[in-house]
């Protein structure tokens, strides 16, 4: 099968490999008919990710049809339509018990730091992910489900990872009754961290970046008030004055690991790959958070150390909430709000690439051409 | 506002926004939130029918981190560790999440394993092209200038270095190799001089102790 694999950082390419085969009673081979290339995959990309091991296949936002199932599979069948969360899990360790998803502890033996993600480095579990033709899907019955007749692999493929994920962000956000919330980051999770926190109810939603297209989104998508940093001196000092000397009452952090802001922080990081994540927007976030205020992270970062500033943090006695989002436990609410088109996930599609001219679509995103948001990609088989 | 009780007001009232923003507030209570409350134990949710997952059939040498029990029932196949990038992986593996070694080691196994792979593509049908693999090509067809320049993109500062982190290690590599195979060249040329210059003076040795024979031997001859 065709499969975009990983040559060292900055560099991937589509190669012959061999289809996936059934290696667990519950796995499922799914046949790909669109995958997406998420902010995260460039932490990969950018060689940040430690245990990135060559030949791999990235890919953790894909949907698909059912290609062939293991001998305990139950809940889905060979030609199902499927989508597939990023998180692999087994649905019943003390993680899964509680609704924690991302968390589940039976499925990466590499670490217990983070739970399974499809391709997405030997640190979350070694598994291939869905940038191909077909992928291996573990434990069948507790992570795809059903695509609902009324729903287009479009909106689909956008609900396995980004749409959830901020959605989940809001959520952590802990928003009440007309608050003010800053997002940072107008990429795909803080678009949809936005629009989510006016389902909340926050009585401002203002969102911070540098990318003027995307701040554009912001305001047409999300519906929101926006921020380009780059045109004030001081973000914080900005945003502080914007609210009335309060502070944001909530802040998500939607940038992660590659955050801009900060020339050190950023080459630090992303370049010399001395810190886990530029906590650029993370610092931000703490500081123009008010007092007794909640910081939501759902950027990623990697698991080395970063230069937090968590003095601040302490002093104004801020609530942090954060995680990978567990993300199946959000599709029943959020496909209702799909079907009631309170969020049309797939308007913030901005290419769509065959598989064979992923390199292309890769470094497109990574250097922000083309004013790209979101680039699904096609495997020729679909 | 902020420096007393009263909070500082909105821009739009709540009605206001209730009109403009489809769905606005339909999640409100927090029981409609799926993630509230974060712990909730349930177990007819996730389709689970095990307490325990089915093992994969177990592989000895699977690395995991030592801060599991045993190796998880289920896990990825893709890429085993192998070469000098695998043993250093395997080294970091001896060591806890929570130690800098285990994640630093890891770092140096990824740049090391692109070393590896580089050099051995170089033996294959298909090596290693940084042009294609980069996907620099498709520059021409996204609008490079337009999207890059007048629009005050933070990102710019930065972005110089990336073909530095792309083609230095080639540089670098390019340059070591040169330097090596001249260092090669001028060694045999110093060898080959060392040698010549060696048999010089065997030759220059073994002539005067021919010599030195020949007249210790007329010397014997002539006191017989």
């Amino acid at each position: 099968m065709r499969a975009m694999v990983y040559r060292g950082p900055y560099k991937i390419r589509v190669e012959e490999k061999d289809r996936p085969r059934i290696e667990h009673p519950n796995d499922a081979i799914v046949r790909v008919t669109r995958a997406a290339i998420c902010g995260s995959d460039l932490h990969l990309y950018h060689g940040l990710m430690p245990d990135t091991r060559i030949g791999h296949t990235f890919g953790h936002e894909f949907v698909g049809v059912v290609d062939e199932v293991g001998p305990t599979v139950q809940n889905v069948q060979v030609g199902d339509r499927v989508m597939v969360p990023f998180n692999i899990f087994c649905g019943s360790c003390w993680y899964c018990a509680r609704g924690l998803y991302s968390n589940c502890h039976n499925v990466n033996p590499n670490a217990t730091a983070v739970g399974g993600i499809y391709g997405y480095s030997h640190t979350c579990g070694g598994y291939d992910g869905g940038q191909a033709e077909f992928v291996r899907v573990p434990l069948a019955d507790v992570g795809p489900a059903k695509i609902p007749d009324w729903m287009d692999d479009d909106d689909a493929v956008l609900l396995t990872d980004a749409l959830a994920t901020g959605y989940f962000g809001a959520q952590l956000g802990d928003i009440a009754e007309g608050d003010v919330v800053v997002v940072f980051g107008a990429g795909p999770v803080g678009l949809y961290a936005a629009l989510s926190s006016w389902l909340m109810g926050a009585g401002r939603v203002i969102v911070v970046d540098h990318l003027d297209y995307r701040l554009e989104k912001a305001r047409t998508f999300a519906h929101a008030e926006t921020l380009n940093f780059t045109e004030v001196g001081d973000v914080v000092l900005h945003l502080k004055r914007d609210t009335g000397f309060l502070g944001a009452d909530v802040v998500v952090d939607a940038v992660g690991a590659e955050a801009d802001g900060n020339f050190l922080q950023h080459v630090t990081t992303a370049k010399l790959k001395l810190q886990g994540g530029s906590p650029v927007a993370l610092n931000w976030a703490i500081d123009s958070v008010r007092k007794g205020g909640t910081i939501s992270v759902v950027g990623a970062y990697g698991p080395l150390f970063s230069a937090v500033k968590f003095g601040d943090a302490m002093n104004k006695g801020l609530t942090l909430r954060m995680n990978q989002c567990p993300v199946k436990r959000q599709w029943p609410r959020l496909f209702e709000h799909v079907r009631q088109g309170y969020i049309k996930p797939a308007d913030i599609v901005t290419h769509r690439v065959p598989l064979e001219h992923i390199a292309e679509a890769y470094h497109m995103f990574s250097t922000k051409l083309d004013d790209c948001i979101k680039t699904l990609v096609l495997p020729s088989a679909a | 506002m902020t420096y007393t009780p009263d909070k500082p007001p909105l821009k739009e009232s709540l009605d206001e926004l209730r009109a403009r923003i489809p769905g606005w507030g339909a999640d409100l209570d927090p029981k409609d939130r799926p993630s509230d409350p974060k712990l909730e134990f349930r177990t007819d949710l996730s389709g689970a029918h095990w307490r325990f997952p089915d093992r994969q059939p177990d592989d000895d040498r699977r690395e995991r981190s030592v801060e599991h029990q045993f190796l998880t029932p289920v896990y990825g196949t893709t890429c085993p560790r192998r070469g000098l990038s695998g043993a250093v992986r395997g080294l970091a593996y001896r060591y806890s999440e929570g130690r800098a070694a285990h994640w630093l080691l890891l770092m140096l196994g990824d740049r090391i394993d692109a070393g590896e792979n580089h050099v051995r593509s170089f033996a294959t049908l298909r090596p290693d092209n940084p042009v294609t693999e980069t996907g620099v090509l498709g520059e021409f067809s996204r609008h490079p200038v337009r999207s890059r320049f007048g629009r005050g993109r933070a990102d710019l500062a930065h972005q110089w270095l990336d073909p530095v982190v792309v083609a230095g290690p080639w540089v670098a590599a390019g340059a070591l190799a040169v330097k090596g195979g001249r260092s090669l060249v001028r060694n045999r040329a110093a060898l080959a001089a060392a040698g010549a210059g060696a048999a010089r003076a065997v030759g220059r040795l073994a002539g005067r102790v021919r010599r030195r024979t020949s007249i210790s031997g007329e010397i014997r001859a002539g006191s017989r």
